[in-house]
């Protein structure tokens, strides 16, 4: 545990001393803002006191940033060489994926927080359903989860971070729409696949303030498929 | 204890990088790697520190397999890989701290640790700096504090001192002496000076094969057996040569010049008086003799040979 707090601290302090950490929270505050107070279809437009709209917003920009946050983390690294530094440490590789992860998962959680002014603005505004918004930051937390672990693994196996940003675009979207464009079109098993695997579906129901242990398993086994690739495919230099 | 290499073998897909190769180093020696780029040096350093898996074969350090037991191997391993990579946007000292934590050294030992590995490395004027920031030898260094920091018995330093202007060399040459007193040490070179004037043995592949392992001291006796000269006549024809071939010493000759003169390279055959016969001969043909300089066969010969060989 030690070991891996080390790592993600490091790329904690990366990110802060890069300024990728103030882009990614500027950006995503003034993006989640305009569209929150601002647009013509602002929270005003719907009359309730609820923040559909921002966790709506939220929803694509962390799919599009996620991304270039974990496209460097193990790819720079494998193009640099200090990927034989770290794994010729006496640490594992599960435990590297593990702190690469936690570190990009914290800057997502880090910068939604200050998104928290929003909701305590919409208490004075009217009658808050609580359950429905803490729902919803919840399923926004467990989401960014997902998209780490696919965002990590993707930069696991190229050296190239424009590869890696492509990539978990690319597996991202699935999750992200296509699993619910394909799931009509698909014969039956597999449509049920697809329809459970979609994250709208999940999404939905936890900013309804719905939460169920079998909606979090769902967003907890997913990130634990793309973390034990990400391990996987760091392990596969091993044995080339 | 130390490093037990056993029947070593590497393929990259149809390519053999190393072949079945054996040797042992022992506690507290320095070790020499040497041979030409490609030859599987740094392959076998990867094998060792568990970066990479062998095909075949086997190594222990310390007792402790790569295969079943590779924390503690790597525990006990600094580790230099070729290039010196490093995180160019973190401060020397941040950095060191980081090695140190992964390498988990106590928690309470770190600053301590670092402030010595900078006094030992020379760093204490720039400690402060990025890596970035820092020429190549003092990246060198920083790679070797990062190596050094939890005290390992032993180091592995693949190229230390490639790209580095000579007087930076040197001073990672002696910087390497000086840590070789306490521990053993394998570097790889493809220079055989570097491996000459800082190992104790020198292990020689090629094509990932060892192609000689012996003391730096037999391997230099063994390269001076043989003598080279350079002899230069005034007035020099072409009987010149045909008669310093025909001594009984000369084993061969070569016509060579530098800007200025010309001159002969004689190849003496081992143990013979091949200086004597070469100014007998001068005398009787009336040649004035201008230069006759033993030129010092090094471990270069022998390492062009060996290395030759089979390529």
């Amino acid at each position: 545990m030690q070991t891996i707090w080390s790592i993600t601290r490091r790329e904690l302090n990366g990110f802060f001393d890069s300024l990728m950490a103030y882009i990614i929270i500027v950006v995503f505050l003034g993006l989640s803002g305009f569209f929150t107070w601002l647009s013509a279809n602002n929270i005003f437009f719907s009359g309730q006191a609820q923040l559909f709209g921002f966790f709506g917003i939220s929803y694509w920009t962390l799919f599009f940033f996620i991304p270039a946050i974990t496209m460097r983390s193990l790819a720079e690294e494998k193009k640099t060489g200090t990927i034989e530094l770290l794994a010729t440490k006496p640490i594992t590789e599960l435990q590297i994926v593990l702190g690469k992860w936690m570190a990009s998962w914290f800057l997502i959680i880090i910068s939604l927080a200050p998104t928290l002014i929003y909701y305590i603005t919409l208490m004075n505004l009217g009658n808050v359903d609580h359950g429905g918004i803490w729902g919803g930051y919840v399923a926004l937390i467990l989401i960014s989860a997902v998209y780490v672990a696919i965002g990590v693994f993707a930069s696991s196996i190229t050296n190239n971070q424009i590869v890696a940003f492509i990539l978990a675009l690319f597996i991202s979207f699935f999750f992200q729409l296509l699993f619910d464009v394909l799931a009509p079109v698909l014969p039956d098993v597999l449509s049920n696949l697809t329809a459970y695997l979609s994250f709208s579906s999940h999404f939905e129901i936890m900013s309804r303030g719905v939460f169920s242990l079998d909606n979090a398993l769902y967003f907890v086994s997913v990130t634990m498929v793309g973390i034990t690739l990400a391990t996987a495919s760091l392990k596969r230099r091993v044995w080339s | 204890m130390g490093i037990t290499v056993q029947n070593l073998t590497k393929e990259y897909g149809a390519q053999r990088a190393v072949d079945d190769i054996s040797f042992e180093v022992k506690t507290g020696d320095i070790v020499g790697f040497l041979g030409p780029n490609g030859a599987g040096k740094s392959t076998t350093m990867k094998i060792i520190t568990c970066y990479l898996r062998p095909t075949s074969g086997t190594v222990h350090l310390d007792g402790y397999s790569i295969d079943e037991h590779p924390n503690e191997v790597r525990k006990r391993i600094g580790y230099l890989p070729e290039n010196n990579p490093l995180y160019l946007e973190m401060s020397i000292v941040d950095y060191l701290a980081y090695s140190a934590e992964l390498n988990q050294v106590p928690k309470s030992r770190i600053q301590g640790k670092i402030r010595d590995m900078i006094e030992m490395t020379g760093l204490t004027r720039e400690r402060h700096k990025l890596i970035g920031e820092l020429s190549k030898g003092y990246r060198q260094r920083v790679g070797l504090a990062q190596a050094l920091i939890h005290d390992p018995d032993v180091l592995i330093l693949d190229e230390p001192t490639t790209g580095l202007d000579p007087n930076q060399i040197i001073e990672i040459r002696s910087l390497i002496k000086e840590i070789g007193k306490e521990k053993t040490i394998m570097l790889s070179s493809h220079i055989l000076q570097e491996v000459e004037a800082t190992c104790d043995r020198i292990i020689i592949i090629n094509q990932g094969k060892i192609a000689a392992d012996s003391t730096t001291a037999e391997l230099k006796r063994r390269a001076s057996g043989a003598e080279r000269i350079k002899v230069q006549i005034a007035g020099t024809g072409g009987s010149v040569g045909d008669a310093l071939l025909g001594l009984p010493a000369v084993a061969a000759i070569d016509r060579d010049h530098d800007e200025k003169d010309e001159f002969w390279m004689v190849d003496a055959k081992p143990n013979q008086p091949a200086r004597e016969q070469i100014f007998k001969l001068c005398v009787e043909k009336n040649w004035v003799l201008m230069q006759m300089t033993p030129v010092h066969t090094s471990l270069e010969d022998i390492f062009r040979q060996l290395t030759n060989k089979n390529g």
